[in-house]
């Protein structure tokens, strides 16, 4: 990205200001995430950086709202900070009971969209895969289809999911999978699968297919095939698929306030309330611990792409 | 002509003799057909694979959409329970002054339906498409319970003089089937008079297609504001040495990885009047304190946070693209008199389109169908058609008018990605 020898004075300049340009827009990605980590330690309810903590004065910073993430909902939330204080937050602290119920949903729904995702995304890469271009269409829709409409056909989908049979004109009763967990799971995995099946079918792509028959023509049966060859070679694209099939869960809210009921408040619901109704900087450090949450991810991400380049012997361009 | 088994479902043996050969495998069928057959069992293994989601994805999404569709011109809350007077709307042509035997009808109809409680549904059905109904049908249902005598019309109207409203009688015929296209009509601001034509709701009345109209509007803002802001980026990361872009990159796939709600509070917290911005304006002395601009729960908020939320789909998608661009060609017009601009505007940029394309295609595809940033941030004006379908759902309940919304935005989306597959591809999608 050097100035070419060539270049005039006019031309210099201009790629200075480039290099403006590109850094003020790094700066308009980065800075509203950034600044959110600093304004969770506030020590007073304010949404901005006060006096106190311009001159870094320890005064100005606190844990309270961090503190604050524990207490909201505790019965006893006053008493001495023992053993029984904590089985307390860990039973009827709000956000607690959210964060389990996020991690819950997270994980199941993420175990079910990897298998099922996998397993199509192994089909359609196959070259004999008919309607091939329909199919992956479809399976991709959930990402593209508003979610408020999603939200709404599930909405009435779960409220009564045999419903679906006066299709075929019976005329049947069964239960809710609205506000129940198994709704939110399968709302959540439908939503997750389009991740799941793009990041394993570029996996797939670089992918050798002969390497299927020499292990086939060497005697191994076909689930030794997988087992030992395929799995291996896409294991970095099925997990980096698992973690956005887990994100796309852990962050979502729409499906959540059609179905969910008062007992899976996740914590994108329970910030959506606070936001909605009060909004404090126990929020920020909500989004604060999140942000912490999702470089971790980022991180664990990059490292499985690079790793899956060098296995498969891909360089990076 | 001893032919090596060349795959192991069929060893190929062809006659000797080299005449006309009919290629059979070593079992003496014919090859063709043994292809044909180990193709189809190819074919059957590959869509077993994909059956389970497909049949998940069927039946928990692409039908539960289809049934909520349904809703947009199929409801029966008039028809199914006023049998007799649909019956009569049935017999007559439209237009037709209701006779005696329309009004005790009626008169039946509204006894039978107070009986059996459904009166609420059926005056609820009539509200939607004339405001203020519901309550006539309510109340006249609890004093016809207590008995009601022919002359049936003179009763009515001595109940409410309303029932003579010919207009409130055009509503009713086009409620007594129970297939109605009303809903579709009202969300592109249009209903019927009283004479069955299609006419333009009153100007204090018009919301929808300004609304519609916003959200297009404002998604090709929003989608043009992601290319100026999106492609100096993608331009540095691909021209870079790939450890240098590497660690840019990560500035790029943070945000993306980072909870939507959590980048919302962020731009609620920055732009709110007691907020960051407002406060470094104020104390660089560019504003006063008392003239702190509003920059959220206006268009502007929703603007400014959902540009911040799409601009990685940009990136992403113009950056692959990029990377994939020879220099040389730049240098080759550069050398042959070629200024700069003319380079990259003749040269460089043609090239970006495809990724161009996709990234603008993807950005305005979802920024059509946003719903939580526009619902926090968006104030009034900022509200987009995503958020009157929710208001529908969950406060006015007319569930019929927010299906119909959603059939016309679902529309407009569907073509779009469409579009998005036919020139792009779904399986050129990348995340990251």
């Amino acid at each position: 990205m050097a100035v070419p020898t060539y270049a005039s004075p006019l031309e210099r300049i201009w790629h200075y200001a480039y290099i403006a340009i590109c850094a003020a827009i790094f700066f308009f990605l980065i800075a509203p995430i950034v600044v959110i980590i600093p304004l969770s330690f506030n020590a007073e309810p304010y949404f901005t950086f006060t006096d106190k903590m311009l001159s870094f004065d320890p005064e100005g910073y606190s844990m309270r709202w961090y503190d604050s993430l524990l207490t909201f909902g505790m019965t006893a939330p006053d008493g001495p900070r023992d053993l029984s204080w904590w089985g307390d937050a860990w039973a009827n602290a709000k956000w607690v009971q959210a964060a389990k119920n996020s991690i819950i949903i997270g994980i199941f729904s993420t175990i079910l969209a990897t298998v099922l995702g996998t397993l199509a995304a192994l089909g359609l890469s196959r070259p004999e895969m008919p309607f091939r271009r329909a199919i992956m269409a479809i399976l991709i829709s959930p990402m593209i289809v508003p979610l408020i409409i999603t939200a709404t056909g599930m909405f009435f989908f779960y409220s009564n999911p045999c419903e679906l049979l006066t299709l075929f004109g019976l005329d049947p009763q069964c239960g809710r999978l609205a506000g129940t967990y198994l709704g939110v799971i399968f709302a959540h995995v439908t939503l997750g699968i389009p991740f799941v099946i793009i990041t394993v079918t570029a996996t797939l792509v670089g992918f050798d297919q002969s390497l299927n028959r020499a292990a086939a023509s060497l005697g191994a049966s076909p689930r030794r095939t997988f087992f030992k060859v395929t799995m291996p070679l896409i294991l970095p694209g099925v997990i980096s698929g698992a973690l956005f099939a887990f994100v796309t869960s852990f962050d979502e809210v729409v499906a959540v306030l059609f179905i969910a009921g008062p007992d899976q408040q996740t914590i994108p619901r329970q910030m959506w309330n606070g936001i909605r109704e009060q909004i404090s900087p126990a929020i920020l450090a909500v989004a604060t611990l999140l942000v912490v949450f999702s470089i971790a991810l980022l991180t664990t991400v990059e490292l499985l792409r690079r790793r899956s380049e060098r296995i498969r012997g891909v360089t990076p361009h | 002509m001893a032919n090596a088994a060349l795959d192991p479902h069929a060893a190929i043996a062809t006659t000797a003799s080299g005449a006309p050969a009919r290629l059979t495998t070593a079992d003496g069928k014919p090859l063709a057909r043994a292809l044909a057959r180990s193709q189809s069992k190819a074919r059957r293994r590959a869509f077993l694979l994909v059956a389970p989601l497909l049949a998940f994805i069927l039946i928990t999404f692409v039908v539960p959409i289809g049934q909520m569709l349904q809703r947009s011109f199929h409801n029966d809350g008039f028809s199914a329970n006023m049998p007799q007077v649909s019956a009569w709307f049935a017999e007559t042509p439209a237009g037709t002054v209701p006779d005696d035997a329309a009004w005790a009808a009626l008169a039946a109809d509204l006894t039978a339906s107070a009986e059996a409680r459904s009166i609420g549904v059926v005056g609820t059905r009539i509200n939607y498409d004339m405001a203020g109904t519901r309550s006539l049908f309510t109340s006249t249902g609890r004093k016809v319970r207590r008995g009601i005598e022919p002359p049936y019309r003179e009763a009515l109207l001595e109940i409410d003089e309303e029932w003579g409203d010919p207009q409130l009688w055009s509503v009713m015929r086009s409620a007594s089937t129970a297939v109605t296209s009303n809903f579709y009509l009202a969300s592109v601001d249009r209903t019927r008079n009283e004479m069955g034509e299609i006419v333009q709701v009153p100007e204090n009345r018009r919301i929808y297609l300004t609304l519609f109209w916003r959200t297009f509007w404002l998604s090709g803002l929003i989608t043009a504001l992601t290319f100026v802001l999106g492609f100096p980026i993608a331009h540095l990361l691909a021209t870079l040495p790939m450890r240098k872009s590497n660690l840019l990159m990560i500035l790029v796939l943070l945000p993306f990885w980072t909870s939507l709600l959590v980048r919302t509070t962020s731009w609620m917290v920055l732009l709110q009047q007691q907020g960051v911005i407002n406060d470094i304006l104020v104390w660089l002395g560019i504003i006063g304190d008392g003239q702190r601009l509003q920059m959220i729960y206006n268009q502007t908020g929703t603007i400014i946070a959902m540009t911040h939320i799409l601009l990685p789909f940009m990136i992403l998608p113009l950056y692959s693209v990029m990377r994939t661009i020879n220099p040389s060609y730049v240098r080759a017009a550069r050398s042959l008199g070629a200024t700069s601009w003319t380079a990259f505007r003749r040269v460089y940029f043609p090239q970006t389109l495809p990724g161009l394309g996709a990234g603008a295609m993807l950005v305005f595809i979802l920024a059509v169908g946003y719903y939580i940033t526009p619902a926090l941030v968006g104030g009034s004006s900022g509200q987009l058609i995503s958020n009157m379908i929710a208001m529908h759902m969950t406060d006015t309940l007319n569930w019929s008018m927010a299906a119909a919304l959603a059939a016309l935005l679902l529309g407009a989306v569907l073509v779009l990605y469409w579009l998005y597959d036919r020139l792009v591809g779904v399986d050129n999608l990348k995340l990251g």
